[in-house]
């Protein structure tokens, strides 16, 4: 019911312009420091457990850049970045939209004629959809440059070993693939969050209950719905 | 004008408003009085749709807004406009942005006669130069004013105010009482007040609906109540035993 009311005309499509922007900036732009940071040391460790754990004389010098490349594309940038981002992107919108709702901003909103969930919820849910393919890009590309970060400094792995791994058999599906899922996660990040922010009820107390379960929720659903996608496109 | 035809509400099986029929007369401040918990902010909520009567009529008009369909009710609540008793003010925005808010959404106006209307409104309210502040920098008197200014905005016919005088001192509430009672009589709007101040009750209570455990108990005017007979309406007027002295003195001159 309550997607139902978001997903309808707005009202006016110079605020919501003005909401989806402000939505992309403040859920997306604002994410990709982090995206970036834990990117950069996860694609860095992931290269170093492949060469210390499945790198041998008996397998091909390709194998680090390889298994570090599928792991980043198919799994970390979209499924565990997107887990990450549940907790971040999660807990603000449910708390926003939570605590509008106890300071009767909704209700205000309401009084005045406006479809509160399409204002709220649908720039939300639409900047996030926009934004989750970029983030996974950079993620990506911040994890690689992360292992050549272990390959230049740290010595671990040879550069042209690192080149090499990163090249073989690459499949362009995969990069598809990880922003297909991205978005369904996206969608998870945004609605899921801004349902249980938007139906709570009483004060600040409930509002932290409902961020909470909020977060909970996505990320269950995140990970179930993984299984289902990979599944799915693989 | 707003009528209300015996209206019902309950919730889980309780009675919360019992057979409320009454009239809120158009440039007149009406009151709404009663004790926590009696349903006087049911009853407003009723009055806004954001409640969904048992059975009864609320008349805006003439026209059912009970009976409107979803699309009629939304385009009915833009004549109508509400204040808080939070206030209500959207965070993110400023004083200035928060008054256009509705100009924004609603108006066909260019930006430059948005902008104008709303610094208007400011003005109105006495409160020009906070246009660039946030709710957080401003008191609670100076947010219920954007409040004020924000539900004026549009020019609205109805204009709702859920305990207006809230949280604020004496004196600030006596300021948002008068601006509510100078702007009914200018804009000519059926103003509804759900309050529990004695003073905005003398002050400009001319229409006064007293609810008492769901039932319209009485109404009549401020001038009325001084020799009211009715029981539970002096018992909650006149609470305290200073009130209770002032009355008996005021009723010893009378005589």
């Amino acid at each position: 019911m309550l997607m139902g009311r978001t997903f309808s005309v707005p009202e006016r499509f110079r605020m919501f312009w003005k909401q989806y922007v402000k939505e992309m900036a403040q859920l997306g732009i604002d994410s990709i420091g982090i995206v970036l940071l834990i990117s950069f040391f996860i694609g860095a460790v992931i290269c170093i457990q492949m060469k210390l754990n499945i790198q041998s004389p008996w397998m091909p010098r390709w194998v680090t850049g390889y298994t570090t490349r599928e792991i980043l594309l198919l799994e970390f940038s979209s499924s565990i970045m997107c887990l990450i981002l549940a907790g971040k992107v999660g807990s603000n919108i449910a708390s926003e939209i939570g605590t509008m709702r106890v300071t009767q901003q909704i209700d205000a909103l309401e009084i005045m004629g406006v479809n509160s969930a399409c204002y709220l919820i649908l720039p939300k849910i639409l900047g996030m959809l926009t934004i989750m393919p970029l983030l996974v890009i950079f993620s990506s590309a911040m994890g690689i440059v992360g292992a050549y970060g272990t390959a230049y400094i740290a010595h671990i792995t040879v550069p042209d070993d690192l080149t090499l791994g990163l090249q073989h058999s690459f499949q362009p599906w995969f990069v598809w693939m990880s922003i297909i899922k991205s978005l369904f996660f996206a969608f998870i990040i945004s609605a899921v969050p801004s349902y249980f922010g938007y139906t709570v009820e009483g004060g600040s107390v409930n509002v932290g209950k409902a961020s909470t379960n909020a977060v909970v929720s996505s990320s269950v659903l995140i990970l179930c719905s993984d299984v289902f996608l990979t599944q799915l496109l693989s | 004008m707003i009528e209300v035809k015996n209206l019902y509400k309950s919730f889980d099986g309780r009675d919360v408003l019992i057979d409320i029929n009454t009239v809120f007369e158009d440039g007149k401040t009406n009151l709404i009085i009663g004790q926590s918990g009696s349903g006087k902010t049911v009853l407003m909520k009723n009055l806004v749709g954001l409640f969904e009567p048992t059975s009864g009529q609320i008349l805006y008009d003439d026209r059912d807004f009970v009976q409107m369909t979803k699309e009629e009710k939304v385009h009915m609540r833009r004549e109508m406009g509400m204040i808080f008793q939070s206030a209500a003010l959207f965070d993110s925005l400023t004083v200035l942005e928060n008054v256009m808010f509705p100009l924004d959404m609603f108006s066909n106006k260019t930006l430059r006669e948005r902008r104008q209307r709303a610094m208007d409104c400011l003005d109105r309210v006495n409160l020009m130069g906070a246009e660039d502040k946030y709710p957080g920098e401003i008191s609670g008197g100076m947010q219920k004013r954007v409040a004020i200014a924000r539900a004026i905005a549009l020019n609205p016919k109805y204009l709702f105010c859920d305990e207006p005088n809230s949280g604020l001192d004496p004196k600030t509430s006596l300021v948002i009482d008068d601006l509510l009672h100078s702007i009914t009589q200018e804009f000519n709007m059926t103003t509804i007040i759900n309050t529990h101040d004695m003073n905005s009750v003398m002050g400009i209570g001319e229409n006064i609906i007293f609810i008492y455990e769901g039932q319209k108990e009485w109404q009549g005017v401020s001038s009325q109540i001084m020799n009211s007979t009715n029981k539970r309406l002096t018992d909650f007027i006149f609470a305290s035993d200073l009130l209770k002295e002032m009355r008996a003195a005021v009723m010893t001159t009378d005589k």
